[in-house]
């Protein structure tokens, strides 16, 4: 039943709108349509007077549709819907014709020209509302677990508060132990604390919380399903132990002939080919690395029929042979598990562009290294207990230059962005040098300090005055060897002159990415990311947590490279936003989803190859395309895609379209 | 056997002072099977290119020459044409490259020529190091007769081999292309990290102390880490390094001398060829004979 | 000689204008990281460094640049260019430094009084000459 007593009400969003486009003419001319019983403007439509406005002007005039010409409907439709709602008219009766951003801003030279049109935009939308049906919003039930995915400190912040608060979560790591790059570091700007000291308390809470259930080195496989009701496949690779007997006494470690770089401190050390993380890791369990194995590579090879096995030849079982409670078993433990949540928490955090990226840099050299691999060797559990020594020959430096924005701040040859963390950490990482070695000199090259966090600057001040740090400011172009020693040219573009210095060692603060494998999460979560691997919000400012799919947040570095203070923060928030869904019994949705007119439809499957949600199925009986309601975002793909128009999003049909299109389209 | 006809640009400085550089690249090519034919009717390249937008006389030569080159490409069936100076190289390669992004320009030019053919765009400029790594290496490795087991060479690509990005025979930072050939040449390359560095270039001309600071630096380095010799492909580089030797011994005590060879010559050597006439070691400042005496 | 007034928008400033037209480059681009100065092999000699001829340009001060040493000792060999964060072609922006000069009939080389001449190669002088004479 089409419209027929409609309000238009025209906002001036201050001189927003009001200062390009002629309002009161606008709303003269949308006045008189005979399908217009009221037009009116008014300073702010989104105040509360603005909106009182629009209530009593529903009741005095009987309104049965409303437009409202403003901003960006993504601002202020659900305000005006609401404000609908309370005045007794379906929210779904309220449309936006968005004169701002449409009509005003682009054409702030051509006020006459925006004028008009605004009018036309206006009138658009009326003829789009005037076909709108009354709708009421759909509840689907919620299942009150929720996923975080990752278990770095954002990660275990975010399980920790959803733990703490209730629910059981599941926390998906795919390293061996949760810590994330947090766990690598040496101690943290700007209040020098030491993860180990600080991190481990969480982390052992994460192992022993009764409403978490933890899965490390583990991969999502696969994510089906809608907000409120995700199905989530689960790999554990294999580990070749059977951890609920591994004690994570060690004692294999002991006796493993294999050497291999760990992982863990970043090629700083070596470890067995059976492993466990580290001493504080959580859990705390053994696994057998199949890559560097000599028992895994030579039954691997037995079984691809590349060599024969001998009879009486004892091949390496020297771990097992030590493993009191026999949880060593050789044998090929991956498996595939599944889990249904409520909501998803991506902490994915990030990784550093390796030094070998950066021959001019040296980068080829070995005691040319990445400041994270640097943290390894300033940590007091690390290789070299705390204090520095050269990778290539294990001699104490005698000095170290620090080089900040190693592939930042360079779109040419790295990434366009700020890595916004490396002026702290380099500040830090010096100070620690001139802890452990007072005598080693310290020369700092950077382009600008970025100290804009709380206690940031003052830590900045105290590296310069009371530690002795050197810093100069210039970009290094080339680091070289000579002899023994790394030869640093470099400038100081405050006197306007080149710098050279020798020096024992060189830390590149090289560019931070989102992590390896981020893009192909991504994909099977349907989130956005960038080419750099951050995960996209949907708001920068206003909703940095959220992402068009809904019921999945993000948290931490995976959005984009921060520090241990705001990581921490997001994940208390991703977490809250979190609860904020599972605290209900039932979630609403947006009813303006897709529907099949089972008339026309012929069952050609159009539409369900172009769904993204999976939300389609053809009926094998009736041959007709199905809606799971639950699954629909309403983008319109299937509608588009249709040969007839037997599937259409409500209150967005073909008709509605076509006239608002001819009239924007209309010829002056 | 047969020689493969090849097209050859030498330039000016090849045609005089750098006979050595001529005669040892096109007597290496022929012990390759390539018969380097001096590009008929070719014209200076200009040295160097010009950077300002509204530039086209320093493209006008280079694209004459391109022209030249087309013509004899249709003889010989083959659209290469090998430079092996760097300047040169890299002058053909930027005008070739230049006119084909800028076609306006290239309208310009051939107006301006209007008794030449148009340049159609189809001559392949290749520095002799990318010919001979595209024809594969291991040619050169069957024809090695006299390893040079021993000889500590630094390779010196300099900056027109290399710069700018799009002429670029190898990466920028870190090339390997010289050292892949010096080691199939049997001579062992020490990690020489000025070879992408300027030895001052033109200033040899007005400002040669400048120029004989840049050679000692990049010399003294290169004996720092335990070169014997510097390894080159570029006649002014070659200049520099070798000739301003002369005044950075004066300037600065306890300078040592160190020979400055063309790689064509090792190559030449190496392929057994020990003749005064294609080496001519009399152009050198600073005489490689000694360094090089085990391989004569 | 340590102070200098501005008085108009550098942004405005003809010179500053045809630079950037003669270069191609947008010189307000630059933001001061300092790696083509400590990459440059000509540093050494020169007056002003290459990260401080782009602040004297964005300051509009060409007369600074105009009687300065440094564009006529930049050898043209790309290593700032390649290197260069922001993408400047700092090379052509020293060139155009020289063609503001040069195309007011400006020999900054005299090739008759070149010293040693006969010693010199092909590729030296004709190299020499095209970048310093018009």
């Amino acid at each position: 039943m089409a419209m027929k007593r409609i309000g238009v009400f025209i906002c001036h969003c201050g001189r927003n709108i009001a200062g390009t486009v002629d309002v009161k003419r606008v709303a003269e001319e949308i006045g008189k349509r005979e399908d217009v019983a009221f037009s009116t403007t008014y300073v702010f439509m989104c105040s509360q007077p603005g909106q009182k406005l629009i209530e009593d002007s529903i009741k005095e005039y009987n309104l049965d549709g409303v437009v409202v010409a403003n901003c960006s409907p993504t601002l202020h439709e659900r305000t005006m819907r609401n404000a609908a709602a309370r005045a007794g008219l379906n929210p779904y009766r309220v449309e936006i014709a968005n004169i701002r951003e449409w009509a005003a801003w682009p054409h702030e030279d051509n006020p006459e020209a925006a004028t008009r049109k605004a009018i036309r935009i206006i009138n658009a939308t009326i003829e789009k509302l005037k076909a709108n049906a009354s709708l009421e919003p759909l509840e689907v039930p919620v299942i009150r677990r929720a996923l975080v995915i990752g278990g770095g400190v954002a990660g275990i912040q975010a399980a920790l508060d959803l733990a703490d608060a209730g629910i059981e979560t599941v926390m998906v790591e795919r390293e061996p132990s949760i810590g994330g790059n947090m766990f690598r570091l040496s101690e943290t700007f700007p209040t020098l604390d030491c993860p180990q000291c600080i991190l481990t308390p969480k982390m052992n809470d994460v192992g022993g919380h009764p409403n978490i259930k933890l899965y490390t080195y583990s991969e999502i496989e696969d994510v089906s399903g809608f907000m409120g009701n995700f199905k989530v496949k689960i790999k554990k690779k294999a580990t070749f132990v059977d951890w609920d007997k591994c004690t994570g006494c060690g004692e294999c470690l002991r006796v493993c002939p294999v050497s291999v770089k760990s992982e863990y401190d970043l090629g700083m050390k070596d470890r067995t080919s059976i492993y466990i993380v580290n001493e504080q890791a959580v859990p705390l369990k053994a696994l057998i690395d199949q890559d560097s194995c000599i028992r895994l590579k030579f039954e691997k090879k037995v079984q691809e029929g590349k060599i024969k096995p001998k009879k009486n030849v004892k091949i390496c079982s020297k771990c097992a042979d030590v493993c009191e409670p026999e949880a060593i078993h050789f044998k090929n433990n991956e498996e595939i598990v599944e889990e249904e949540v409520g909501t998803i928490v991506v902490a994915t955090g990030y990784e550093v562009m390796p030094a070998e990226a950066f021959p001019e840099l040296g980068g080829k050299y070995p005691d040319v290294i990445t400041a994270l691999q640097f943290e390894r060797l300033l940590s007091p559990s690390g290789p070299t207990a705390g204090v520095p020594r050269r990778p290539s020959d294990g001699k104490i430096p005698k000095s170290i230059a620090f080089v900040h924005c190693v592939g930042s701040r360079d779109p040419q040859n790295g990434v366009p962005y700020c890595s916004r963390i490396c002026c702290m950490y380099t500040i830090k990482q010096a100070m620690l040098v001139k802890h452990a070695l007072p005598d080693t000199a310290v020369y700092d090259f950077y382009i600008d300090i970025r100290s804009n966090g709380k206690g940031y600057e003052e830590f900045y001040h105290r590296a310069k005055e009371e530690y002795g740090v050197n810093f100069i400011r210039g970009k290094v172009s080339k680091v070289y060897k000579v002899g023994d020693k790394y030869r640093v040219q470099g400038v100081d573009t405050l006197t306007g002159r080149i710098v050279e210095v020798d020096v024992d060692m060189v830390i590149l603060a090289t560019a931070a990415k989102g992590s390896e494998g981020v893009k192909e999460l991504a994909k099977k979560l349907r989130i956005p990311y960038d080419e750099w691997g951050w995960l996209k919000e949907v708001h920068l400012k206003l909703k940095p947590l959220d992402t068009p799919v809904g019921g999945v947040f993000i948290a931490g570095a995976a959005q984009f490279i921060k520090d241990i203070t705001d990581s921490v923060a997001q994940g208390s928030g991703a977490a809250a936003k979190s609860l904020g869904l599972l605290s209900k019994p039932q979630l609403e949705k947006e009813p303006l989803l897709a529907r099949v007119d089972t008339e026309i439809c012929a069952g050609c499957g159009r539409c369900k190859d172009q769904c993204a949600y999976g939300a389609i199925t053809i009926d094998p009986i009736r041959h007709v395309s199905v809606v799971n309601e639950a699954l629909c975002e309403g983008c319109g793909a299937c509608s588009a895609n249709c040969p007839t128009t037997a599937i259409q999003v409500v209150n967005f049909k073909k008709g509605q379209i076509i006239r608002a299109v001819d009239i924007l389209a209309e010829v002056f | 056997m047969e020689l493969k006809k090849i097209m050859f640009y030498p330039g000016c400085t090849l045609k005089g002072v750098a006979k050595n550089l001529e005669d040892s690249t096109v007597e290496s090519a022929r012990v390759l099977g390539y018969d380097f034919i001096e590009l008929p009717g070719w014209t200076c390249c200009g040295a160097v290119y010009g950077l300002a937008q509204d530039s086209v006389k320093f493209t006008i030569a280079n694209v004459r020459n391109l022209i030249r080159a087309q013509e004899y490409a249709e003889k010989i069936r083959d659209n290469r044409l090998v430079a092996v100076c760097s300047m040169c190289y890299n002058n053909l390669r930027r005008a070739h490259l230049d006119v084909m992004k800028n076609r306006d320009k290239l309208q310009t030019l051939d107006l301006f020529m209007d008794e030449e053919p148009d340049y159609k765009g189809e001559i392949n400029v290749q520095h002799y190091l990318t010919f001979l790594k595209e024809e594969g290496f291991d040619k050169i490795a069957e024809n090695v007769k006299k390893p040079l087991k021993g000889l500590k060479v630094a390779p010196y690509y300099g900056c027109l081999l290399l710069r700018p990005d799009e002429v670029a025979i190898d990466d920028r930072e870190d090339p390997h292309i010289l050292e892949e050939l010096l080691e199939i040449l049997g001579a062992e390359v020490v990690d020489y990290p000025l070879k992408n560095e300027c030895c001052g270039s033109y200033h040899t001309v007005d400002k040669k102390e400048f120029v004989a600071e840049r050679t000692f630096k990049l010399v003294s380095v290169a004996k720092e880490v335990g070169a014997d010799i510097i390894t080159t492909s570029c006649p002014l580089c070659f200049f520099n390094l070798d000739k301003r030797q002369e005044i950075a011994k004066k300037k600065h005590s306890g300078f040592e001398h160190m020979p400055i060879v063309y790689f064509t010559q090792l190559m030449a050597i190496a392929f057994g060829i020990n003749d005064d006439k294609v080496l001519h070691f009399e152009q050198h400042y600073v005489s490689p004979r000694e360094v090089l005496s085990r391989w004569l | 000689m340590m102070k200098y007034t501005i008085k108009e928008d550098p942004h405005n400033d003809e010179r500053v204008r045809e630079i950037m037209e003669i270069s191609g480059e947008n010189i307000f681009a630059c933001y001061q990281c300092g790696r083509c100065s400590s990459g440059c092999p000509m540093a050494e000699f020169m007056d002003v460094l290459p990260n401080q001829v782009f602040m004297f340009l964005q300051e509009g001060d060409v007369d600074t640049l105009l009687s300065a040493r440094t564009p006529w000792v930049c050898a043209a060999c790309f290593t700032c260019t390649v290197r260069c964060p922001v993408g400047l072609d700092l090379a052509a922006v020293m060139e155009a430094l020289r063609e503001l000069q040069l195309r007011k009939n400006y020999d900054y080389v005299d090739p008759y009084r070149v010293e040693n001449r006969e010693e010199l190669p092909p590729i030296a002088l004709v190299s020499n000459f095209r970048k310093f004479t018009p």
